[in-house]
């Protein structure tokens, strides 16, 4: 365990010029996407499911990627998809560390009967495929986003869980977690205060990859109809509608995939620069 | 240094370095950690480094090798091992001569076997990998120097597991390993550091015994000038990385040149004045206390008081149940039988049971301040918290307090009050857990180790504050460690455990002075003095007496 103090605003300037070049790529992978999906209204020609033409136009002047299976632009739904899909797994992953977090850190802390029972009713989950589970979920709670939001932070929850535990484990038996309890400090002091700072460096090493994952199910979910709902844009779903076009030789199909590689690609970079500086490994 | 001593050595010296100079990297940095160092080693000499942590002392033990750790490098300077220049040698040439003609003890036995395999294949490995001996030679040259290192039933320890045997039985397996290719050189890194003092004694005279065997010559690592006295014929002391002094043991010790060395010297003296008992109501009652580990009784009926203004000194060597009294007190480990008064009242068992201002009398400072205090928070959230959880203190009453205390602990508190505890040295972290504990205005402290992970001068800059601190504020201290010399700088009382059980307790000089209870004499006997020739009239009185009970070899 590093302990190295956070630094300031200037230090982080400094340690970004420092970044390796595909951190820095991965970083304005990031930076792009997060400003399209700020600025999706303003930087699109048409509205998100304005019909705008025929069915399946070629690339061109007045639609630069074509239309898709509606006659809705393509460039303007990639834009707007980068809204939903993004923004959706950025809350999810949030809310699904949220719950894997904290419970975790519980966990640790509090050992016992309270670690027994939590431990056990994520094993539980973690036994059953995320994907099957999800699907079955989503059909009993229905398609709603704020349903698609919390079944897939819960099911997400339990890798955050367990990562939690184990790196809070080794915090909670330190001295200075022992001085806190002695002074009579409430479990929520002990969890926030003490153990949240030390597990900080991989708990944000495993948002980048979990962000992923999150992002590549709705993707799968919206593929499969049981993610994101039409008209909304999203990527999945964009791939599903105009894959026929793939066996004409159009690449119009690949462009919302595209669009989920590179942000995959993009976090990994970043994530795997965070890593290497947390933990304190060199370049050979 | 001294010029003349390649040609005490007769011949050619066995490891002449010259100009050595290491650097090691800090961030994108390199810093110079050895300074042009010098250094000759004649055939069967023992060569002293002392200085404290940071000296260079370990980097130079470990160049002598040709070594150097991941994140340094040489860059300057020569070794030469019996005419090969090692900073050249290529990684085979070097790989033949680790291990059969220069080996290495480190510190932590238990941390350098390799837990899945028995004792005895790991002392062979060396010797049939090199093809030196076959297996079965190997295997009978173990016993034979198991048994001359006075481990217990040799023939059959080898076939031992690294845990199933104490750790100062590794310690001597370790030195028997490093013997194993009968090598010119072995270079011992603090190996007896982590033992109990009648545990050290032990390894200390086998491995002067062996040293003198085999004619082997040695570098000698530690920070403890008492055991060096007892092993070296040559001392060299370190600062920074520079040579402060080098000269003949005896010399050295009667007559240390350098102010620097003069103040390594001086640091056992510090001696607090004893105080008499005033009040007639103790502080702290611990009556007939039985506590366990599940199955594992761990304190049998232990009894002891601790009145106000006074330090009560809790010695014994590891498990026997000292800091496991502390726990008690604290209320970590509530106990089966007895019970726990502070200022009369009778605490529940359990700390979670107490009220805050049952938890605020007694406060505890731990032994590894890197630990004890959370590296995320800054000097100021962790002496402000105290204020503000017992006190309820906020604003610009906290912020005085919090300068206060850091003037009271002689921080500077402008420099210091912002920064992180990885930002200070190891003496300043535990000050700022000793800060940490007056915060809360406590009126005792539990003490549990505090000085044995710092450098003598360090410590004693502790224990100096401590002892300021506790005539300031009539603190009482519960004194928990198994250094003898920290007992008598600091202690009124004294209580002695041994195996969870309190074997003597009394006034210091008390303890101090014959007649002892059996296990105190052994425990006081066994504390390297500074006289050189301490360990062997030691070895020779108690050989006399057959003093050597099973307890202590075992």
């Amino acid at each position: 365990m590093s302990a190295q103090p956070y630094s300031g605003g200037g230090a982080i300037w400094r340690e970004l010029k420092k970044a390796p070049p595909s951190a820095k790529f991965g970083l304005a992978v990031i930076c792009s996407y997060v400003f399209v999906a700020l600025f999706a209204p303003v930087l699109t020609p048409y509205g998100e499911s304005e019909i705008v033409g025929s069915a399946f136009e070629p690339w061109g002047e007045e639609y630069t990627f074509g239309t898709d299976s509606l006659g809705r632009d393509m460039l303007t739904r990639l834009l707007f998809g980068a809204r939903n899909t993004v923004g959706i797994a950025f809350v999810t992953t949030c809310l699904a560390f949220l719950i894997g977090g904290v419970c975790g850190i519980l966990a640790a802390a509090m050992s016992g009967w309270v670690d027994q029972i939590l431990s056990r009713i994520i094993d539980i989950l973690m036994a059953i495929p995320a994907l099957i589970f999800a699907l079955l979920l989503l059909t009993i709670f229905g398609t709603t986003i704020s349903a698609l939001i919390i079944v897939i932070a819960v099911l997400d929850s339990t890798r955050v869980f367990r990562i939690a535990r184990a790196v809070s484990l080794n915090v909670v038996v330190l001295d200075f977690v022992e001085a806190a309890r002695l002074r009579g400090e409430n479990i929520g002091w002990i969890t926030i205060r003490e153990v949240l700072p030390n597990i900080m460096p991989p708990l944000v090493a495993e948002f980048g990859l979990r962000f992923c994952f999150v992002f590549l199910t709705i993707a799968s979910l919206s593929f499969l109809g049981l993610g994101i709902q039409p008209p909304t844009a999203d990527w999945g779903s964009m791939v599903r509608d105009n894959a026929a076009l793939i066996t004409y030789g159009d690449l119009t199909p690949l462009l919302p995939a595209g669009a989920i590689a590179l942000l995959t690609v993009g976090v990994n970079f970043v994530v795997d620069w965070f890593l290497h500086k947390t933990s304190g490994l060199r370049d050979e | 240094m001294s010029s003349d001593s390649s040609t005490a050595c007769g011949n050619e010296p066995l490891l002449e370095v010259r100009g050595l100079r290491i650097d090691g990297q800090t961030g994108d940095e390199w810093l110079e950690i050895v300074k042009g160092l010098d250094l000759t080693l004649c055939r069967g000499e023992v060569l002293g480094l002392i200085g404290e942590s940071g000296a260079g002392k370990s980097t130079l033990g470990l160049a002598a090798m040709g070594f150097v750790r991941p994140g340094c490098r040489i860059s300057g300077g020569e070794i030469i091992f019996d005419g090969i220049d090692l900073t050249r040698a290529s990684e085979n040439e070097k790989r033949d001569i680790w291990g059969v003609r220069i080996a290495y003890v480190a510190q932590s036995a238990a941390a350098s076997f390799n837990p899945a395999h028995k004792l005895i294949d790991q002392f062979s490995e060396s010797p049939v990998k090199h093809g030196i001996k076959g297996l079965a030679d190997a295997e009978a040259d173990a016993k034979d120097l198991y048994g001359r290192l006075r481990l217990p039933d040799p023939d059959n320890i080898g076939f031992r597991y690294p845990h199933q045997v104490s750790g100062g039985q590794l310690q001597r397996a370790m030195t028997a390993m490093a013997l194993s290719c009968r090598p010119d050189l072995i270079i011992f890194d603090e190996p007896t550091t982590a033992l109990d003092v009648t545990t050290q004694i032990e390894v200390l005279a086998t491995i002067r015994d062996i040293v003198d065997q085999f004619n082997t010559a040695a570098i000698y690592i530690t920070h403890d000038l008492a055991v060096v006295a007892q092993m070296a014929d040559r001392i060299m002391v370190l600062q920074y990385g520079e040579l402060v002094e080098e000269a003949d043991t005896r010399t050295m010790m009667s007559a240390p040149r350098e102010q620097y060395t003069r103040s390594l010297w001086a640091v056992t003296s510090f001696r607090k004045e004893t105080v008499p008992k005033v009040a007639a109501q103790p502080l702290v009652e611990v009556e007939n206390v039985t506590a366990a580990y599940g199955r594992d009784t761990v304190l049998h009926d232990i009894n002891f008081k601790i009145y106000r203004g006074q330090t009560v000194a809790v010695v014994g060597e590891s498990g026997s149940g000292k800091s496991t009294a502390a726990r008690v007190i604290t209320g970590l480990l509530p106990p089966q039988q007895g019970r726990v008064l502070i200022d009369g009242e009778v605490m529940p068992g359990n700390y979670r049971k107490r009220s805050t201002a049952q938890l605020r009398h007694a406060q505890m400072i731990y032994q590894m301040a890197d630990t004890a205090v959370n590296p995320r928070h800054r000097i100021r959230d962790i002496i402000g918290r105290p204020l503000r959880f017992y006190l309820g203190m906020s604003g610009t009453k906290k912020e005085n307090r919090i300068r206060e205390l850091l003037d009271m602990i002689e921080l500077e508190p402008d420099e210091y009050i912002n920064r992180f505890p990885g930002e200070l040295s190891g003496g300043q972290k535990q000050r700022i857990c000793i800060a940490r504990a007056l915060a809360a205005e406590p009126d005792f402290i539990i003490c549990d180790e505090v000085t044995s992970a710092l450098d003598q001068i360090v410590a004693e800059g502790i224990l100096k504050l401590l002892d300021r601190l506790q005539q300031e504020l009539n603190l009482a201290y519960m004194f928990i460690t198994h250094d003898l010399a920290t007992v008598k700088a600091i202690a009124d009382e004294v209580i002695v455990m041994l195996q969870g059980r309190i074997v003597e307790q009394g006034a210091r000089d008390e303890m101090f002075t014959p007649p002892h209870h059996e296990y105190t004499d052994l425990l006081l006997s066994s504390v390297p003095e500074m006289d050189p020739d301490w360990l062997d009239e030691l070895m020779i009185r108690r050989s006399k007496e057959g003093a050597m009970d099973s307890r202590s070899t075992s």
